[in-house]
Parts: structure tokens; C-alpha cells; sequence
């Protein structure tokens, strides 16, 4: 007690720090008052996870008994022993090189048509943008799953015009289009942001190619298309990254099976039915990690490429 | 008009129509009797009743379509709340405020708008089950309290640097300090992009399915898109209708919102790139 008390005075007689420093510290402080929920989260729900998550990737785990260490042995029966692993990775890729440059291209082609000032265009813009908030959901994946039925709509249609090719939901060889073509409707997203993009392209450009006699395609390919790069690497970048993990159509569209035949298994699908439906939540979580790894490899490689393709303006003499 | 603007005005008209011939047949077939759900093209049923909405409404499994409706609505709105709260907060730190670790705590921010959600997904749970909030709504709102939308957090970084700074330092000049700006100055300010985060927020908290099927397994707490996934899991044939009905109505609110605030999401998308 006596002691304490003798010390705290020379605590107290320590110089005080110059007025700005403090003004600094306590400015600090209050900064991280303003980010402690977000401090809070990025350690609790991002960060810890994460790092649990790589552990839990090289152990054996049913969420019940504690986890056992396995080593690699998730990564090597993943590589080497699961067919449906394989088969998830190939579906996926598909679904991705398919539904990928699908949807850009659409968004790109009602951008450049609702590129222009007529009356009525911002009403159709946000019309075009609509399915881009509805797709998620799981009441429009159903009414996909029935389109694509067996006498549903789109069969109906197609035998109309002599494609009978039956309902896609129920065969292997198309099931995986029903997917491509929920992901493609919803491209008023993409759409948007190249809208943006295209305002930014000046009109004198135009004007002078125009003059200089350079035609529409010509003007398209030499003007608009370069200016629009960034935008183009933007959404790429976006939707690479959104179709690995879609998710609820093949969930919904299969009622969670991946089938006919895994033909709608697309990994994040795979995914769960390890972790929740067989609880091998290690083998899940080594999913988890090797999927990490190839969307950012992807990413890291688009970013890469992008130093040919992408022009920005302003940067010509470098 | 020109022939030039009737030819675009009729290429528009036909792309949507054909766009939203969907969203036209779900609502024309919940009005469509049993025997007539998949067997017509046309979206309208020869013969229009409302038998689908009212089956829907006298009960799903144990209960009415509103009691789902209400779950999904406590669970959005626990979202729109949390994300508007944490990320205007975290926003305002990021956008205004010095302190050490600014850089790498910002690139580290920006890094988790790009991480596949999968890789802390097995954790998570985890600690939501040790705390024994699996199968109830406290998985699905409270990270919305921390800040783990990072998109909208970015979103009003980019919407704060806009703002003068002059209004700032005039605010301290008056005597504010930095939550005083914050809240005298930056907050009214900030409405749009709050507005835009709150309506996001909502409409993905409404889409969403992932989480709810992992956190949510007792009918009682289902939300409508689970309601509406144990609906196709046990209907036959003739539940179609009732299915679409329910479809319908779990899609209303995101209509509504969308045709209350069109300009402003498409406005919001353009400017931000949020992703819909």
C-alpha cells in the first residue's frame, strides 16, 4: 500500500508529451473506437476462422469428437482418391467458362444498345437490372427448375421449333446450361457498371474517327473498346470470382444432389455435402483451402495479363 | 419519331420482354389451377383463381406462409441495422481518421471483399455452435454488427473521400472533436451511401440461402427460402401451385424495394460496382 502510494506521484511527474503528440494519441484512440467492430470481426470471424479453417484442413473432424491429426491426407485422397472431387472441379470450370464471357458479353451488348440519350432509357435500364436482384433468390431457381422440365416452358418451346431435346433439368448432357442460363440472365449488374464505363468515353474520340472516315466497328474496336479495358478486367474480375461459388440454383435446381449424374455438382455443392451432410468438416475445410488457392492464382494471373490488355488513359507515354 | 428510334424502342421492348418472361410466368402460373401449373406457355391460365395463395396462407408444414415471412423480415432487418451501424463506423475511420496500421488494416479489408466466404465457413460454425446460437437468427446478424460486409464498408470509404474536408475543419474550429464530425457532419452527409448499403444489405439478407440452410434446421425458425426449399422437397405435382404462390410472395419485397428505389440502385451500382 505504502509503497503504491509513493510511487504513483513519480509516475505522475514523468514530462507530459508535447501537446500534438497527445492530440495524435488521443486522435488514435478514438480511431479505434470507430473501428472496434470491425477490429472485433476481422479477429473473430475472419482471421481466427481463418487460420483454424487451414488447421482444420489437415485433420480429421466431425464437428462432435475433437479433430485428429491426419496431415495431408485430406489433399492427397482429395488429388488422388475422390472421383467426385475431379468431377466437381471439372463441372465447375465449365460452369465458369461458360457462364462467364456469357454474361459479360450480354451485359456489354444491352449496355452499348442503351448507350445513348432517348427518352424512356433510364426506365429500361433499371428494367434490364432487375433480374440482376431476383436471380439469387431461390423462388427464381425454382421457376427455372420448371422451366426447364420436362414439359416445361423451354421444352415446350424448343419441340416447337422441332429441338426436342426433352427437359434439361433431368439429363446429364444439359442440366449444367440450366445453370449457365439462370447466371447469364442476371447480367443488369455488369451491365450497369459498363454503362458507367462508356459514359466516361469522350465523344470527341467519336467525332474525330468519324471524320478521319473510321466506321462504326471500326470506331468500336479502336475507341470504345480500349477505353472500356478497365471496366472489362473490373467485371471480369467480379464474376470469376462469383460463379466459383455459386451456390443455390445448383442447389435448388437438384434439390441439393448436384444430379442428374452430378451434372450440376459445382464445388461450393460439394463442398457442403462434405462438411454438412457427411460431416467431414476437415476434408471440407481442405476444400475450402484449395479453392482459396485457385481463385486467387486466377485472379492473381487475370491482374497479370491485364498490363497487355488494359489501357488506361493518361498512361500512353509510359 | 424517327424509324431509327422506333427500331431501337422495338429492339428494347422485345430483349425485355423476353428478359422478364420469367418473372411474367411465375406470377401468371401462382394464379393458374393445379392441372393447368406446367403445361402452358403462356403465363396466364385460362382459368385465374387465388385456391394457390390461399393453401399457401392456411399453412406450410406446421405454419403460415407469414409466419416465415417473419423470420426472414427479423433476419433482414437485424442485417440492414448491423451493416449501416458497424460499416459507417469503420468507414468513417478509414475515410477521416489517422492512426497506426491504416494501410495494411485497409488493404487487409479490401482483400476480404475478395475471399470466398468458404474458407472461414467450417470455423464459424464452430463457434457459433460452441455458443450455442446454431438454430437461431444470432448467426445471420450479429457479424453484420462487426463489420463483415466489407463491400459496404469500401463503398463509404470511397463516398467520405468525396466529402470536402473543409466542412471537417470547420466543425473543429466549432469545437468538435472526431466523433463530433462524424456525427455532425459526416452522417447526414454520408445518407446516400447509407441508403444504398441498407437496401443492399436488406435485399441479400432476404436472397440469401447458404447460411440459413447451415444455421437454421427447426421448421419453427425457417426463413422463406428454406420454407420455400422443404416446400419442393415434399410436393407432388399438384403443390405446384401453392410453390409459385409462395414464390411470389417471397419475391414481393425485393420487388417493392426495386420499384421504390430503382434510380437509386442502378445509380448505386454505377458508382460503386456493387455486384446485385
Amino acid at each position: 500500500m505504502v509503497d503504491t502510494a509513493l510511487t504513483r506521484p513519480s509516475r505522475a511527474q514523468a514530462p507530459p508529451p508535447p501537446p500534438r503528440a497527445r492530440r495524435a494519441r488521443a486522435g488514435q484512440g478514438i480511431a479505434y473506437l470507430f473501428l472496434s467492430p470491425w477490429i472485433a470481426g476481422a479477429a473473430l470471424l475472419t482471421i481466427g476462422p481463418m487460420a483454424a479453417s487451414l488447421y482444420l484442413s489437415f485433420t480429421d473432424y466431425n464437428l462432435f469428437d475433437p479433430p485428429e491429426w491426419v496431415g495431408l491426407d485430406n489433399y492427397t485422397t482429395m488429388v488422388t482418391g475422390d472421383q467426385r472431387f475431379w468431377h466437381a472441379a471439372g463441372v465447375t470450370t465449365r460452369y465458369v467458362l461458360l457462364s462467364v464471357p456469357l454474361k459479360l458479353g450480354l451485359a456489354l451488348a444491352v449496355a452499348l444498345l442503351l448507350n445513348r440519350s432517348r427518352r424512356g432509357v433510364g426506365l429500361y435500364r433499371s428494367a434490364f437490372y432487375a433480374p440482376s436482384l431476383l436471380g439469387a433468390s431461390v423462388s427464381v431457381a425454382l421457376v427455372w427448375r420448371a422451366m426447364f422440365s420436362t414439359g416445361g416452358t423451354v421444352d415446350e418451346a424448343l419441340s416447337a421449333l422441332g429441338l426436342d431435346l426433352g427437359g434439361w433439368v433431368d439429363q446429364p448432357q444439359y442440366a449444367l446450361y440450366t445453370l449457365v442460363a439462370l447466371a447469364a440472365w442476371q447480367f443488369g449488374a455488369p451491365m450497369v457498371i459498363f454503362l458507367a464505363g462508356l459514359k466516361q468515353v469522350p465523344r470527341e474520340l467519336h467525332e474525330a474517327a468519324a471524320i478521319d472516315g473510321a466506321g462504326p466497328l471500326r470506331r468500336f474496336t479502336a475507341i470504345t473498346v480500349p477505353m472500356l479495358t478497365p471496366v472489362i478486367l473490373f467485371n471480369l474480375v467480379l464474376e470469376v470470382i462469383n460463379a466459383f461459388q455459386a451456390f443455390t440454383g445448383a442447389f435448388v435446381v437438384s434439390s441439393g444432389r448436384g444430379g442428374p449424374s452430378d451434372s450440376t455438382l459445382l464445388y461450393p455443392l460439394y463442398l457442403y455435402q462434405r462438411g454438412f451432410t457427411d460431416f467431414r468438416m476437415g476434408y471440407a475445410s481442405a476444400m475450402a483451402w484449395v479453392l482459396l488457392a485457385v481463385v486467387a492464382v486466377i485472379t492473381a494471373l487475370v491482374f497479370r495479363s491485364a498490363r497487355r490488355w488494359v489501357f488506361y488513359a493518361g498512361e500512353e507515354g509510359r | 419519331m424517327t424509324a431509327r428510334k422506333v427500331l431501337w424502342h422495338g429492339i428494347v421492348l422485345a430483349a425485355l420482354a423476353l428478359l422478364l418472361y420469367p418473372v411474367v410466368w411465375l406470377v401468371g402460373t401462382s394464379f393458374k389451377p393445379a392441372e393447368e401449373v406446367l403445361s402452358t406457355l403462356s403465363p396466364l391460365g385460362d382459368d385465374p383463381t387465388t385456391d394457390n395463395y390461399a393453401q399457401v396462407f392456411d399453412g406450410v408444414g406446421e405454419f403460415g406462409v407469414w409466419h416465415y415471412f417473419g423470420n426472414s423480415l427479423l433476419v433482414s432487418l437485424g442485417a440492414v441495422v448491423g451493416n449501416v451501424v458497424s460499416c459507417a463506423l469503420a468507414a468513417y475511420a478509414f475515410g477521416r481518421l489517422h492512426f497506426r496500421g491504416r494501410g495494411p488494416m485497409f488493404g487487409f479489408m479490401m482483400i476480404t471483399i475478395m475471399l470466398p466466404h468458404h474458407v472461414v465457413l467450417i470455423p464459424q460454425y464452430v463457434i457459433f455452435q460452441q455458443l450455442d446460437m446454431v438454430n437461431t437468427f444470432w448467426p445471420l446478424v450479429l457479424p453484420k454488427f462487426l463489420a463483415t460486409d466489407a463491400f459496404f464498408v469500401f463503398l463509404m470509404v470511397q463516398f467520405i473521400r468525396t466529402l470536402p474536408r473543409e466542412l471537417d475543419e470547420a466543425a473543429t474550429l466549432d469545437g468538435c472533436g472526431p466523433a463530433g464530425v462524424f456525427r455532425h457532419v459526416v452522417l447526414p452527409l454520408l445518407r446516400p451511401a447509407l441508403i444504398t448499403t441498407a437496401i443492399f444489405s436488406f435485399i441479400w439478407s432476404w436472397n440469401d440461402f447458404f447460411s440459413q440452410l447451415i444455421y437454421l434446421n427447426d421448421a419453427e425458425r425457417f426463413t422463406l427460402p428454406l420454407a420455400l426449399q422443404l416446400f419442393i422437397d415434399q410436393a407432388t405435382q399438384s403443390a405446384f401451385g401453392p410453390m409459385f404462390a409462395m414464390s411470389v410472395l417471397a419475391l414481393l419485397p425485393i420487388g417493392l424495394f426495386f420499384l421504390a428505389f430503382q434510380r437509386f440502385l442502378v445509380e448505386g451500382v454505377a458508382t460503386s460496382g456493387v455486384k446485385g
